[in-house]
């Protein structure tokens, strides 16, 4: 086998030190290396002249391109409210009824608005807006507080239960356990679970009993038929639709303990009431607007 | 005499070790103190046990002290494979939330898990590949016995009750919240005594050397170690709530507290991670390539400029947050011009192999050590990149640093380590050869196609998921949530899983090849007396 023509060449000097048995060759730097070590520093040089780099006792050189991290995104953000700025004044302005009706503005508020849920709601309603256990599915047609642009709207801004908005949208169910006794309890629960096409009575004899401490006890809110009433805020219980589950045990616990859903305001300082109606118009265009 | 003055000491650490234990506010500062009462007790009895015995006299300045080099492979193949599991283990549960179990929450989660990984690969694995390997190249390159007697023992048991500690601590809760700066008060004050321990066994052994120069691993290596003390105290300056408790607050606050972390963060990259690891490559590569270092200017020229830039680097962790834009800029210049000096350790490590180059197809050693080079060089061309401020607008926040990570950790630090800890323990043993070589190629394999894997796919999620955090729609508006992105990365992170679970499988194979070395190979007649090279 030929030899490598590189091994034939002479071995390069050694510094003549050894430690351990290494040694060292005396080659020169490679060129290449060197000219780009230069190049980066000489690059370096006229960066921290064109931008803000060299610390004095106050301040810092600001650079002669005039860059600036805080600037640029005060021009981006205002630029951006500048271009929208006619559109967010009508979408603030108009019927909120009118909105579905002017193309213009209901693709503007609904690409806007899925970009608000995707920041604001979605860590609760899901990023599709499926909802969670307490968390309600805006999707389907099923609305606690009613799903009219009006209705939709007056929960995203004053938000539900909360303390932080003195309109917020306000009911309470009492807790049961301390008001009714356990067979009572076992018998309005078999009835809730007979009204919806769900679910069966775990036990059909306790019916209806159940049906007479409903209608003492519950029907205020719920409606004699278990329809709810979305002006308190009171779930429908004859759909089959369950915000905290609908078997024996999550019903139970429900009319025991009472459930307690707070949903924050987001009228104020959070959103603006363009970008209110935007994300009232996005979930009114998912599929269950009223 | 001595052993009275340390029967006092331990009786003395004991004492008020179970003093805060009872004390204790929290139960991480219990169990630590708990576990520094065993460790100083049981050490009380050792020493009173040899109390009184008769002390061979024997003279043992012609032999270098391996033993402590023995305990720190073992240390460092058993921490490695500890650290690699964690590592994958965290991997799945953030593929598979499921995995923060129920029973487990407060302890297993993968918040808990997190730093304990960080900590075992970086400084368990890592931390003691460095201790053990410069103890064995500045022995060898000074030609002369560790200076300070048994205080290199104290370095390695310190060391690890430094590890002890702080991943009992972390399972616990007991963190300073400073990556890869966790560990409490307590056992950051203890790490000081072991590191200054440390830098003076290291420098004693180099001032009494019987060769006429430094070689240039012992550069690196002492760079690293004074380097990292004053990383280590400056960052975490903090003060108790209670020297009962295992809380503290940090000296530095807001934006000042970020970049002295940073300075830190980056430089533990740069001083442990790179100074140190090439201490090791300039003392294992030559010799397991028989072959001269390539360039002798270059070294000089790469390290000190190395050293002087690297510690300029670390604002580009914060480029687009409070801090100010000049300190950004300067961050970024300086890591960009440190792309050459990283480079010259590349250069120097493969251009010692020319004229070897055969050597990749016969020995499997080699090829670790060349691949982890190319690793090197690979890292050190991304992290500069990385910090350029638009590369860093899409790349920050995103699995591409953490891919970026372990392409260096995996890949340089570790197949480095690999390598050296194959090349140690037939010397170190008295053995002729390895066990198994083809055990290795397996390793090598294995450990390589989990490095591509993780990489690769952590490129992918990366750079897909800084894409769709600034994805907008016609109107301007961001298209995505969070969870769109996470929900996306469920592919990619099962394949970054897959990868750990191929180098975990590696570092097994690994500690077996070495053990059955250590059992099984022909021996050699012990070679461990100091000879001057000249």
């Amino acid at each position: 086998m030929a030899k490598n023509p590189k091994q034939q060449k002479q071995e390069p000097d050694t510094t003549g030190h050894e430690w351990d048995g290494i040694q060292e060759y005396n080659n020169p730097l490679p060129r290449w290396w060197l000219w780009i070590f230069y190049a980066t520093i000489v690059w370096g040089i006229w960066y921290t002249i064109a931008y803000p780099a060299w610390p004095g006792i106050k301040d810092a050189t600001s650079g002669y391109l005039g860059w600036s991290t805080r600037a640029n995104v005060a021009q981006d953000i205002a630029e951006a409210e500048a271009a929208n700025a006619a559109i967010n004044e009508k979408l603030a302005s108009v019927e909120l009824a009118s909105i579905a009706g002017d193309e213009e503005l209901a693709t503007y508020a609904t690409s806007a608005g899925e970009s608000i849920f995707m920041t604001w709601c979605a860590q609760c309603h899901g990023s599709g807006a499926a909802g969670a256990k307490g968390y309600p599915n805006l999707q389907d047609d099923a609305w606690l507080w009613g799903g009219t642009m009006e209705d939709i709207h007056y929960s995203v801004k004053h938000g539900i239960r909360n303390e932080d908005d003195p309109d917020a949208r306000y009911s309470e169910m009492p807790a049961f356990g301390e008001l009714l006794d356990e067979a009572q309890v076992e018998q309005v629960v078999n009835y809730v679970m007979s009204l919806s096409p769900a679910y069966e009575p775990v036990d059909a004899s306790l019916v209806e009993a159940g049906q007479t401490v409903y209608l003492d006890n519950c029907a205020a809110c719920h409606g004699d038929n278990g329809m709810g009433d979305i002006y308190q805020g009171a779930p429908n219980l004859a759909d089959a639709i369950w915000l905290y589950g609908g078997d024996y045990d999550a019903v139970k616990y429900t009319v025991v303990n009472s459930r307690f859903g707070v949903m924050p305001p987001m009228g104020g300082a959070e959103l603006s009431e363009a970008e209110i109606r935007a994300v009232t118009t996005y979930v009114h265009q998912l599929g269950g607007g009223e | 005499m001595t052993n009275y003055i340390k029967l006092i000491v331990l009786g003395l650490i004991t004492l008020f070790a179970l003093i805060a234990a009872n004390f204790a506010r929290d139960l991480a500062y219990l169990v630590n103190a708990l576990t520094v009462a065993l460790a100083a007790g049981g050490l009380f009895i050792w020493v009173l046990r040899n109390t009184d015995e008769p002390v061979p006299n024997v003279d043992l300045s012609g032999e270098y002290m391996d033993g402590v080099v023995r305990a720190g492979v073992i240390a460092t193949a058993l921490w490695g494979v500890v650290g690699f599991l964690a590592g994958t283990f965290i991997a799945f549960q953030l593929a598979f939330p499921q995995l923060n179990f129920e029973w487990a929450q407060g302890y297993m989660n993968f918040g808990r898990l997190r730093p304990l990984h960080t900590s075992a690969v970086i400084f368990a694995f890592g931390g003691n590949a460095l201790i053990a390997t410069s103890f064995y190249v500045v022995q060898r390159t000074s030609a002369a016995r560790l200076w300070g007697g048994n205080l290199a023992w104290f370095v390695f048991w310190g060391f690890q009750l430094v590890i002890v500690l702080a991943a009992t601590g972390y399972l616990l809760g007991a963190t300073q919240s400073k990556e890869y700066a966790e560990p409490e008060w307590y056992v950051d004050w203890w790490l000081t005594i072991v590191w200054v321990a440390y830098l003076a066994v290291f420098l004693g052994t180099i001032v009494k050397r019987k060769e006429p120069h430094i070689y240039v691993a012992n550069w690196f290596y002492l760079s690293f170690i004074i380097t990292v003390a004053m990383l280590h105290v400056v960052n975490n300056l903090s003060i108790p709530v209670s020297i009962w408790g295992s809380k503290s607050v940090q000296v530095f606050s807001g934006v000042q507290d970020a970049m002295t972390q940073w300075w830190y963060g980056h430089n533990a990259v740069g001083f442990f991670l790179t100074a140190g690891f090439l201490g090791m490559m300039y003392y294992f590569v030559p010799k397991q390539a028989e072959r001269p270092v390539f360039s002798y200017k270059l070294s000089i020229i790469h390290f000190w400029a190395l050293i002087f830039i690297y510690i300029w680097a670390g604002p580009h962790h914060l480029h687009y947050t409070a801090l100010p834009d000049w300190a950004s800029t300067l961050g970024m210049v300086f890591s960009i011009v440190l792309w050459m000096p990283s480079w010259g350790g590349m250069i120097n490590g493969l251009m010692t192999l020319s004229g070897a180059w055969d050597k990749l197809r016969t020995d499997p050693i080699i090829r670790m050590m060349v691949i982890s080079i190319g690793f090197y060089g690979m890292s050190t061309f991304e992290g500069p990149m990385m910090s350029i401020r638009a590369v860093n607008s899409l790349s920050h926040y995103t699995d591409w640093t953490i891919g970026h990570v372990h392409s260096g950790a995996l890949g340089w630090n570790g197949m480095i380590t690999f390598g050296a800890l194959y090349f140690l323990v037939p010397k170190l043993w008295n053995k002729e050869r390895l066990y198994s070589l083809s055990m290795v190629s397996w390793h090598f394999w294995l450990a390589t196609i989990g490095i591509i894997l993780y990489a690769a796919s952590m490129w992918v999620t990366g750079i897909m998921e800084g894409l769709m955090w600034r994805e907008v729609d016609a109107n301007g508006f961001l298209v995505n949530s969070f969870a769109d992105t996470v929900d996306a990365k469920l592919p990619m992170y099962i394949v970054r899983g897959l990868g750990g679970v191929l180098y975990v499988a590696g570092g097994i194979i690994m500690c077996y090849n070495l053990y059955m070395t250590v059992r099984r190979s022909p021996a050699v007649e012990a070679n461990n007396s100091v000879v001057p090279a000249e």
